[in-house]
């Protein structure tokens, strides 16, 4: 049978983990470790009262490859679940950006009307700079970003895609 | 109903509890509290290793041959890194293991102190799981949790880092049945859908083959009776990884040797040339399976396998079945049994008949020689003088290795341990300590090559300690003998630093460490130098000097397939500069 590589596949899985000491390390060795790729990255306790977090990680590779994250994940003790939302239908996905521009005259005010065709946020100012906070998909946020470059930016910080899937139940 | 006791005490009472009798260690100040009531009780015996490596492969050599989980104890910093390479192989054979360490007081963490390392992240990656214990109160659970982690599924070495004020610090003791894994729940039962489809794809075959691993043998003894059974049911033919050897007896005429890189040119080509492959507890390793896109074209292949990981991690297989070998083979057969299927008598007597005629070509073959031991003759001679014993065979690493494999044959599980995943040099002499620490009586040899050995020699004196009368039969060529082959096949004989220009004078070294010393050199002195050696009642230390550049043969040339195997009796000069590929000079 042939076990070449076909195409890269990107998929977003969810892992639920005990909030313990340790347990983001071994998520992480495990995919440098092993030599996955890590496009993404979230985590935040989700559930205080039963000490869960919540890892949501953006990854790249063959089918095989992908199947065999999600079984190396499983393996590790302190996880849950793990939850290829991609497999079980679109996800919604979600990222928040900080964006610090600097400028003034047409751009400062082109920067601002930008923003506000974006529904980005500013929740910084003086006369010289905004920082504009924004939440949205992937694309939308490389755009602005894009946009924004020759308007005077200054620096981006973003918090990577935390995702959920579809419809009324839980993982 | 919980008791009060200190963490020292807590550690001892749960190791009692946990049924261990035996631990492996070494001191060291950051364990000297577990070390006071290690001394103040008696339920627990603790051998005094030389070198924390030698303890971890001695606990590791203890639970292969009992199926129980070894017992380690060391201490903090170099304590721990020396049993990183223990951790390691236990990790890649899948071996139970619970290794206590010692950590510097918590409030010292962090800090750089003295014989300080951040143990749970250097064994992250080379354990099934670890903790740190920073509040005594949590001890006795983890230490049950561990127990239970490195036992159960797929099995593996646990570490448990203790602080030393963790172990000064009174806390309440739980017992091992009050403890549940939260997220823990390997997967044992297959599934029965999967499993009767196993049994029709099984029922249907033409050219059926079962390849069996190190899975069976860790499932326990009732897996390997199921096996036998399952395969004895079908009449088909069987063979085994390295890690496998002795789940099905080597006499019986459906065993067709071990299969893989140096493994028999029948059970290479069977695996090659099969219709059906019912793989049990294998994971398709890279020395099983040489060339991958060229394994074993034509096959539709089952796998069953506790680990989920190891499904389509190598090579693609059309039905998996995740769980507990015994239970899937007991359900195997009941479905099989309740089939009753008509056997294809013409379609296996061909392939029987087939895989005759690769028996016929003999691939174990080699000169004999009368002037020098060739190491083939003389692993052949160890087992034909041993076999009627109680005996369990440990190897080092390399060619003696590889023909220990071939040459001894094994009737029972649990009776070879050898370090397959990782591969270790220096694995063997301590693990032959802990095999014979858990069987007194028995004959326990190391069969190994003079290199390996010498990096856990003194663990001898551990043997002598303890009265551990194992025997080290060395086959003595003076080189780091499959390093010498690689270079003579890959890197035009260019025998770099493969050679050792000084060795120890064996005989005298085992007169230095109080125990026996045996030097055969040539084939005339071997069987009288082996019955010496067995009626000996102390450690031995065998000096058998073979023959220098012998090579181990038959050989799967790295990224080649199972049906292009080198054989030992025919190599010429042209086919081995021709046997290995550029793409698979890169390969291991």
């Amino acid at each position: 049978m042939d076990s070449r590589p076909i195409s890269n596949e990107q998929h977003t899985m969810s892992v639920l983990v005990d909030n313990e000491p340790g347990v983001l390390a071994r998520v992480i060795g495990l995919f440098s470790g092993r030599g996955y790729n890590i496009d993404s990255l979230t985590v935040s306790e989700t559930e205080h009262e039963a000490h869960l977090s919540r890892i949501t990680i953006v990854t790249t590779g063959t089918p095989m490859v992908i199947e065999q994250i999600k079984s190396q994940l499983e393996r590790l003790v302190p996880i849950h679940s793990v939850n290829d939302l991609t497999v079980s239908g679109q996800p919604m996905e979600r990222e928040l950006a900080l964006i610090k521009v600097a400028g003034k005259g047409e751009k400062r005010v082109e920067a601002l009307r930008l923003a506000e065709a974006f529904r980005a946020q500013v929740i910084d100012a003086s006369t010289e700079h905004f920082v504009f906070e924004m939440t949205g998909k992937l694309n939308k946020i490389e755009q602005f970003v894009l946009l924004m470059k020759p308007l005077g930016l200054v620096e981006v910080a973003r918090t990577g895609i935390a995702a959920i899937g579809r419809g009324p139940t839980r993982m | 109903m919980a008791r009060t006791m200190t963490g020292a005490e807590i550690v001892m009472q749960a190791l009692a509890d946990q049924g261990v009798e035996h631990i492996f260690g070494y001191p060291g100040g950051a364990v000297l509290p577990i070390y006071d009531a290690l001394f103040q009780q008696d339920a627990v015996k603790h051998i005094l290793v030389r070198h924390e490596q030698g303890a971890v492969h001695a606990a590791e050599g203890y639970a292969r041959s009992t199926g129980k989980v070894g017992a380690v104890l060391v201490t903090s910093g170099p304590g721990a890194t020396n049993a990183v390479t223990g951790l390691t192989d236990a990790l890649m054979d899948s071996i139970p293991l619970v290794c206590i360490t010692g950590q510097v007081p918590t409030h010292l963490i962090g800090n750089d102190a003295f014989q300080e390392c951040d143990t749970v992240g250097i064994t992250r990656p080379c354990t099934k799981h670890n903790y740190l214990v920073r509040d005594v109160n949590d001890l006795a659970r983890v230490l049950h949790e561990a127990f239970y982690v490195a036992k159960t599924g797929r099995p593996g070495p646990v570490v448990v880092d203790i602080p030393k004020d963790v172990q000064f610090a009174e806390g309440s003791y739980v017992g091992p049945s009050n403890v549940v894994h939260k997220t823990y729940r390997p997967k044992v039962k297959g599934d029965q859908e999967a499993i009767r489809q196993a049994v029709d794809m099984i029922a249907a075959a033409k050219k059926p083959i079962f390849y069996t691993g190190g899975g069976v043998i860790n499932s326990g003894p009732a897996a390997t009776q199921l096996l036998r059974e399952f395969v004895r049911m079908t009449g088909h033919p069987i063979t085994s990884t390295l890690m496998g050897l002795g789940a099905f007896p080597a006499s019986d005429k459906q065993w067709l040797g071990m299969l893989g890189m140096h493994g028999t040119y029948e059970a290479n080509m069977a695996m090659h040339d099969c219709d059906v492959m019912v793989n049990v507890g294998a994971r398709f390793d890279d020395r099983i399976t040489g060339r991958l896109d060229a394994f074993s074209p034509g096959s539709a292949k089952i796998h069953i396998d506790i680990d989920p990981s190891s499904i389509n991690k190598n090579v693609r297989v059309d039905l998996p079945i995740i769980g507990d070998a015994a239970y899937v083979l007991e359900e195997l057969i009941r479905v099989w049994r309740a089939r009753t299927p008509q056997a294809d008598k013409e379609a296996h007597g061909a392939w029987w008949k087939q895989i005759d005629g690769w028996r016929a070509r003999n691939c174990l073959d080699y000169k004999p020689r009368d002037d020098v031991i060739m190491p083939q003759l003389a692993v052949q001679r160890l087992y034909e003088l041993t076999k009627k014993e109680d005996v369990y065979i440990t190897t080092e690493v390399g060619q003696h290795q590889m023909w220990a494999a071939q040459f001894y044959r094994f009737e029972e599980p649990n009776r070879w341990m050898t370090s397959g995943g990782l591969g270790t040099m220096g694995y063997g002499l301590p693990a032959a300590v802990g095999v014979q620490m858990a069987h007194p009586d028995a004959l326990v040899i190391d069969i190994a090559g003079e290199a390996s050995v010498l990096m856990t020699m003194q663990e001898m004196s551990t043997a002598v300690q303890y009265e551990l009368p194992i025997k080290i039969f060395i086959l003595n060529n003076q080189y780091m003998g499959m390093v010498r082959q690689w270079q003579e096949l890959l890197h035009g004989g260019r025998y770099s630093h493969s050679y050792t220009e000084a060795l120890p004078d064996f005989v005298k070294l085992a007169e230095a460490y109080q125990c026996v010393g045996i030097r055969a050199e040539k084939p005339g002195d071997l069987d009288d130098a082996i019955k010496e050696m067995m009626s000996v009642k102390k450690p031995v230390l065998f000096d058998c000097r073979v023959h220098k550049e012998a090579n181990c043969y038959p050989m799967i040339p790295s990224g080649e397939a199972h049906n292009n195997m080198l054989m030992g009796d025919d190599v010429s000069e042209e086919e081995l500069e021709a046997a290995i590929s550029e793409e698979g000079k890169v390969l291991v």
